[in-house]
C-alpha cells in the first residue's frame, strides 16, 4: 500500500467555532490534526458523538473552514491546499476529484432521479446514452424500483432518497471521497451493496476516509482507523 | 510529485471576465456601497445577499452600467481575449450597446425588462435586430426556440406580455436576456414576488440555463435558499459592505462573520 501516492494530506489543522451571536462563545473542536490517506486506502474516523468527525470531513470538503492548518488534496497529480484555494479551485477539484457523500439527499425541484444521478457523468464529459445507461444500472443495484426513476425524489421515502444519493456518488467514484453515514436508513441487503461499493471504490484506487455508525459495516470496510478523540483532548487544553 | 501549486495556477490563461475595483456610491452622506473589490471568472455564478438597504442592488446597478460609481472601476472583457474596457470610461452610447448585447439584466419586476405593448415574440426577437440580425425568419424561429426553452407555449408568440401571469412574464424576460448569446447576466432578485411554487419552476429553469449555457452571471438575493441553489460564490453585504466572501455552501454552512451568522441563523432551513 505504501508505494500509493498520498492523495489526502492534512497539516496541523485546527478548528473553533465562534458563536457571534451568543456571547462570542468560543467551541474548540480539535487541534493539530495530521494525517494522509494514499490511493485505495479507507480511513474510518472514530470517536464519540461530538467528537468533531463530521466537522473534519466537512474541512476535508471545504464546506467548513479550518482555524488553522493545510488540506492538501492530489488534484490533477499535484496537490492543491483546499483551505485556501479560491472558490472556483474548489469547485473544480469537486468536480473531478473530490466526492462527498452524505446520510441526505438535497432535493433540487422537478429533477428525476435519474437525472441526479446522471449529472455528474455528464459534468465529467460521459456521452448522454452512456451515463443514462450506467446510472440506471446504479440505481437497480441500489433497489430502486424503475417505475421510480423518472420521479423527483422530494416524496421518496428517507431510505430511497439516501439511496439516490449514493448511486450519485458511486456511479462514477472520486479519487478522494468522503462518506458521512452512508448506511444510516438503508435495510441489511442495501447496506451489503453499499459496502461492495466502497470495496469497489477502493480496488479502483479511490482514497477515501469515512465515518460510519453502523459497527459491522465499519469492520468490513476499514483498512486504517484514525480516534480524533486525543485532538480533542489537545483542543480542550488549549 | 508532490510539488505544491498555487491555486490560481490551475486555471493558467483564463482571465476575470469582469473585475471591480474599489468600487463606492455614495448618496449624499448616506453610504450606497463602498470600497467593493472582487473578479468574476468565466462561467462562474456570483451571489450578493443582505437585507434590504445593505448595498446589493446598488451594488449591482454599478456593476451593470446602469449608475456611476462615485469611486472605483468596472472592468469588462466585452470578448475573450479583448483587453478590459473600464465601462463607465467608454461613451455613454457604447456602454449603451454593451449592455444590450454582451450583457443581460433580469429586472426584479419583468415590466423593468419587458416591453410590455409589444408581442412575446417581438420583446425577443428585438434583441437579435439589436444585435445586426435583419433576416425575419430567422429571428422568428429563435424566438419561438427561446419561448419554448423557458417554457412558454410558442401557440403564445403574437400575445402580449400583459396577458401572462407573473411567472411566465419573467420567463419571458430571461428569454429576451438570453437570446443574445450574453457573457454576463446581472439577475437583481429574480424569483422576488412570485408564489413559491411559481419560484421553484424558475429556478429549475435558470439552475438548468445558466449550466447549460457556461454563462457567467452575478444574482442579487435576500433569500438564501437561491443562492444555495444557483450560485458557486457569496458575497455578504451590510451597510455597503462586504464582510464576508467566499465559496457558497461555506459561507452559509460555516459562517465566520457575526452578521452572516445571524443571517443564516434566522432561516429555518437552507
Amino acid at each position: 500500500m505504501s508505494d500509493q501516492p498520498e492523495m489526502i494530506r492534512v497539516e496541523a489543522v485546527s478548528k473553533t467555532f465562534t458563536l457571534h451571536n451568543q456571547g462570542s462563545v468560543r467551541l474548540p473542536v480539535f487541534r493539530d490534526v495530521n494525517f494522509s490517506v494514499r490511493a485505495g486506502e479507507v480511513l474510518v474516523l472514530a470517536g464519540a458523538s461530538g467528537a468533531g468527525k463530521s466537522s473534519l470531513l466537512r474541512i476535508l470538503y471545504g464546506n467548513y473552514l479550518p482555524s488553522g492548518g493545510r488540506i492538501e488534496i492530489r488534484h490533477d497529480g499535484a496537490m492543491v491546499d483546499i483551505a485556501s484555494a479560491l472558490p472556483r479551485t474548489i469547485l473544480e477539484v469537486r468536480r473531478r476529484t473530490l466526492g462527498f457523500v452524505s446520510q441526505f439527499l438535497r432535493v433540487i425541484p422537478r429533477v428525476s432521479a435519474l437525472d441526479i444521478v446522471r449529472d455528474p457523468l455528464l459534468a465529467r464529459g460521459v456521452d448522454a446514452a452512456e451515463a443514462t445507461e450506467r446510472a440506471g444500472a446504479m440505481l437497480a443495484r441500489l433497489n430502486l424500483p424503475e417505475r421510480l426513476w423518472a420521479l423527483a425524489p422530494a416524496t421518496f421515502s428517507g431510505g430511497e432518497q439516501q439511496r439516490v444519493n449514493i448511486a450519485r456518488s458511486f456511479v462514477d467514484p472520486s479519487p478522494v471521497m468522503l462518506i458521512d453515514e452512508p448506511t444510516a436508513s438503508l435495510d441489511a441487503r442495501n447496506r451489503d451493496v453499499v459496502v461492495d461499493l466502497i470495496a469497489e471504490a477502493r480496488s479502483r484506487g479511490s482514497a477515501i476516509v469515512g465515518i460510519f455508525h453502523d459497527e459491522s459495516v465499519r469492520e468490513r470496510v476499514a483498512t486504517r482507523w484514525l480516534d480524533i478523540t486525543h485532538f480533542r483532548a489537545a483542543a480542550d487544553a488549549a | 510529485m508532490n510539488a505544491l501549486v498555487s491555486p490560481n495556477a490551475l486555471q493558467g490563461t483564463l482571465r476575470p471576465i469582469l473585475s471591480a475595483r474599489s468600487v463606492s456610491r455614495f448618496y449624499g452622506e448616506r453610504i450606497g456601497c463602498a470600497e467593493v473589490s472582487f473578479d468574476l471568472w468565466p462561467g462562474e455564478v456570483l451571489g450578493i445577499v443582505g437585507e434590504s438597504g445593505s448595498g446589493k442592488s446598488t451594488l449591482l446597478r454599478c456593476l451593470s452600467g446602469i449608475d456611476r460609481p462615485d469611486a472605483g472601476e468596472v472592468l469588462f472583457e466585452a470578448t475573450p481575449g479583448a483587453d478590459f474596457l473600464d465601462i463607465f470610461d467608454l461613451p455613454e452610447q457604447e456602454r449603451r450597446h454593451l449592455m444590450r448585447t454582451a450583457w443581460g439584466i433580469v429586472h426584479q419586476n419583468p415590466r423593468d425588462g419587458l416591453r410590455m405593448d409589444v408581442s412575446a415574440g417581438g420583446n425577443v426577437g428585438e434583441r437579435l435586430m439589436d444585435r445586426g440580425d435583419r433576416h425575419y425568419g430567422r429571428i422568428r424561429e429563435a424566438a419561438t426556440e427561446w419561448l419554448t426553452r423557458v417554457e412558454i407555449e410558442a401557440a403564445r408568440i403574437d400575445d402580449r406580455p400583459r396577458q401572462f401571469s407573473g411567472g411566465m412574464q419573467q420567463r419571458l424576460q430571461i428569454a429576451r436576456v438570453l437570446v443574445s448569446n450574453p457573457r454576463l447576466v446581472f439577475m437583481d432578485e429574480p424569483t422576488g414576488g412570485l408564489d413559491v411554487s411559481v419560484q421553484a419552476r424558475l429556478l429549475d429553469l435558470l439552475r438548468v440555463l445558466v449550466r447549460d449555457l457556461g454563462l457567467a452571471a452575478i444574482i442579487v438575493t435576500h433569500d438564501l435558499a437561491v443562492a444555495r441553489l444557483l450560485t458557486d460564490r457569496l458575497m455578504v453585504m451590510k451597510d455597503g459592505r462586504v464582510v464576508e466572501a467566499g465559496l457558497t455552501d461555506q459561507v452559509l454552512d460555516d459562517p465566520q462573520h457575526a452578521y452572516t451568522q445571524l443571517l443564516t441563523s434566522a432561516v429555518l432551513a437552507v
